[in-house]
């Protein structure tokens, strides 16, 4: 990954498996969310490939492209909701672009997905005449529409409250063990990483590559370098390396088979 | 905030008294040293805080400097004996080295300097061309019906774009107007050929300063209006996630805006037009004595519907120049907010250029054709 002559990250090989929630973490400008970009298709890495079970899908012709893309869904840092456009208006697009639902059928979907993520009611609002906290959550609406296969999340805790922010952790799980959704998180908020993440890799920004992988316990217990185990096991009040992590007892029911 | 020093064998002590607020100069570490001419010998410097009443960054300053004087010319710097709170900034100052920039960058050379502007505007050339392919792709599929453009977001540009902006265009259409009569007035009058100022009037208006100053008008206001939508559009975000979507951010946010401008331009020329007639009789009436029917008659003897339709076509190939170059520059923007002022800029100055461009182009190309 690079930005002009400045190379990024490198060497970077990792597989996520279906199913799972998967978290990208590392400190502040180690790259994580251009990684997200990558994996998301809005960038080209500068060398080698994604694979979407299998196929590159940016050298993929357009329409296999567009049938992936059909299949992922991203959770945007502020959400990145369609200012001009209604939270109804938001959630029905997709649907609308994609389906052959009638517009009362979109609409008993949208009132759906929005009451799924504590918004039933909201439907005439614009993304400005609501919090920070609903506008993640409508865009998540958003974001599920389609029931992807594959949800990605930029920082998902970010300019939240701890409250807040632990609700939406919990909305991420209950997708995972309802759906068998496949999740991919970017964060850096341990509390975050230890509640909900299956596995998760850690980006070192001065090596410029991935320096560890693993789930977050073990990461935590035999972290392979000084870095991992200083973000690992900082001292803040967020996310505490004491608290149980994610149990080994919430295994996704796994809507699709295979890895 | 009171300052001595005093030497004990080798250690030099400097005895810190007094209140230290930012709202007094800073004494400077290094001359104080040098005033006490058994310093050089001196391998230790350290601090004698007893009588030091309140204190804010004014001090850590001074003590900043003492630190990096003292590591320069070898000198131990104690802080045991200041108060804890000063002691603990300070570690906390030097907690992380200072980061190691290397030299300065120098200044590229010519050839340099115009290579990067090359590569730039190629870069910018191909990035207009992908954005032109884009939009006819989409204009394409719009026809064909493969995608369900936004109705409602069309009529809300056509809605700005007309009444909204009916104002401004009446205003500078009427001043205008008033203008070229004025002109006419002066120089038509020395011949004793008054009577053709509404020849001149309705000529100019209708085949060139109406669109033209429409154009103008619209460029500042509504292509920067769109750069600067679309781009703030893009620092939040929400062109990602229609890209992410599989959504073509064209079809649903470039293809209303320059549609709808596509729609107003034309009719917004023509109403130029007719007010700026308006604006040249009303000087032709009170400056050249000219009656309403007098100037009518001269107007309808001299000026064809050509005139008229030339004047539309030029406002509908400047709506689409403004549409396209508000909506690129807004595609175009960079990350962060001076951007979108940017890309409002470039809007603004590439539709004025390209529009005045345009329109020495068609009139070239009207006379060729003897329109």
């Amino acid at each position: 990954m690079r930005y002009g002559p400045l190379v990024v990250m490198e060497d970077l090989s990792f597989q996520v498996h279906r199913g799972e929630i998967f978290v990208i973490m590392g400190g502040s400008g180690s790259g994580k969310s251009t990684l997200l970009k990558h994996l998301i298709g809005l960038k080209a890495p500068a060398e080698g490939s994604i694979l979407f079970e299998g196929e590159d899908f940016l050298e993929a012709d357009e329409r296999t492209r567009k049938g992936i893309l059909r299949r992922m869904g991203v959770l945007y840092q502020n959400g990145a909701l369609w200012s001009g456009l209604t939270l109804a208006e938001n959630v029905a697009l997709p649907l609308e672009e994609y389906t052959e639902l009638d517009a009362r059928s979109v609409g008993e979907m949208v009132a759906l997905k929005l009451a799924l993520v504590g918004l039933r009611g909201f439907e005439a609002f614009y993304p400005a005449e609501i919090s920070g906290g609903m506008r993640k959550r409508a865009a998540l609406a958003r974001a599920t529409a389609l029931d992807p296969d594959v949800l990605f999340f930029d920082e998902p805790s970010s300019g939240l409250d701890p409250i807040t922010a632990s609700r939406l952790d919990d909305l991420i799980l209950q997708l995972r063990d309802s759906f068998g959704t496949t999740i991919v998180v970017v964060s850096h908020d341990l509390d975050s990483i230890f509640k909900i993440a299956d596995r998760a890799i850690f980006l070192d920004i001065k090596e410029k590559t991935m320096t560890a992988t693993g789930t977050p316990q073990d990461l935590r217990e035999t972290p392979p370098s000084d870095e991992v185990r200083r973000f690992m096991t900082r001292s803040s009040g967020e996310g505490s390396p004491d608290e149980p992590g994610a149990s080994d007892d919430r295994k996704a029911p796994g809507r699709r088979d295979g890895p | 905030m009171g300052l001595e020093v005093r030497r004990e064998d080798r250690i030099l002590i400097v005895e810190l008294t007094g209140d230290w607020k930012l709202a007094r100069a800073i004494p400077r570490f290094a001359p104080l040293l040098e005033s006490d001419p058994q310093a050089p010998a001196a391998e230790v410097v350290d601090f004698d805080a007893t009588d030091l009443g309140s204190w804010d960054s004014s001090l850590l300053t001074f003590l900043q400097q003492g630190m990096i004087h003292c590591e320069a010319h070898q000198l131990e710097f104690r802080s045991g004996n200041l108060p804890e709170g000063i002691s603990r900034l300070l570690d906390l100052a030097r907690a992380v080295p200072e980061k190691e920039t290397g030299p300065a960058p120098k200044a590229p050379s010519l050839a340099s300097a115009m290579g990067t502007w090359g590569l730039g505007a190629w870069a910018d050339l191909l990035a207009a061309i992908t954005f032109l392919g884009e939009v006819t792709d989409s204009f394409r599929r719009l026809i064909l019906r493969r995608f369900r453009m936004r109705w409602r977001d069309f009529w809300v540009v056509v809605q700005s774009n007309s009444s909204g902006a009916l104002p401004i265009v009446t205003l500078i259409a009427f001043l205008v107007g008033m203008i070229i009569s004025f002109l006419g007035a002066v120089v038509l009058r020395r011949f004793g050929a008054g009577y053709f100022v509404s020849y001149l009037v309705g000529y100019g208006m209708l085949r060139e300063m109406a669109a033209l100053m429409t154009g103008i008008i619209m460029a500042g206001r509504t292509g920067a209006a769109f750069a600067a939508e679309l781009g703030s559009m893009k620092i939040t975000e929400e062109i990602d996630a229609y890209r992410t979507l599989g959504i073509s951010p064209v079809d649903h946010l470039v293809m209303p805006r320059v549609l709808g401008l596509l729609v107003t331009m034309p009719l917004l020329s023509i109403y130029a037009g007719f007010i700026g007639i308006l604006g040249g009789m009303v000087v032709a009436l009170t400056v050249l004595d000219l009656s309403v029917t007098q100037f009518m008659g001269g107007l309808m003897q001299a000026v064809t519907l050509s005139d008229g339709l030339l004047g539309v076509f030029k406002g509908t190939v400047f709506g689409l120049i403004i549409g396209l170059s508000g909506c690129m520059k807004g595609m175009q923007t960079g990350g962060d907010a001076a951007a979108v002022g940017k890309a409002a800029t470039s809007a603004v100055v590439l539709g004025i250029t390209l529009i005045i461009g345009a329109n020495a182009v068609i009139d070239w190309l009207a006379v060729l054709l003897n329109v």
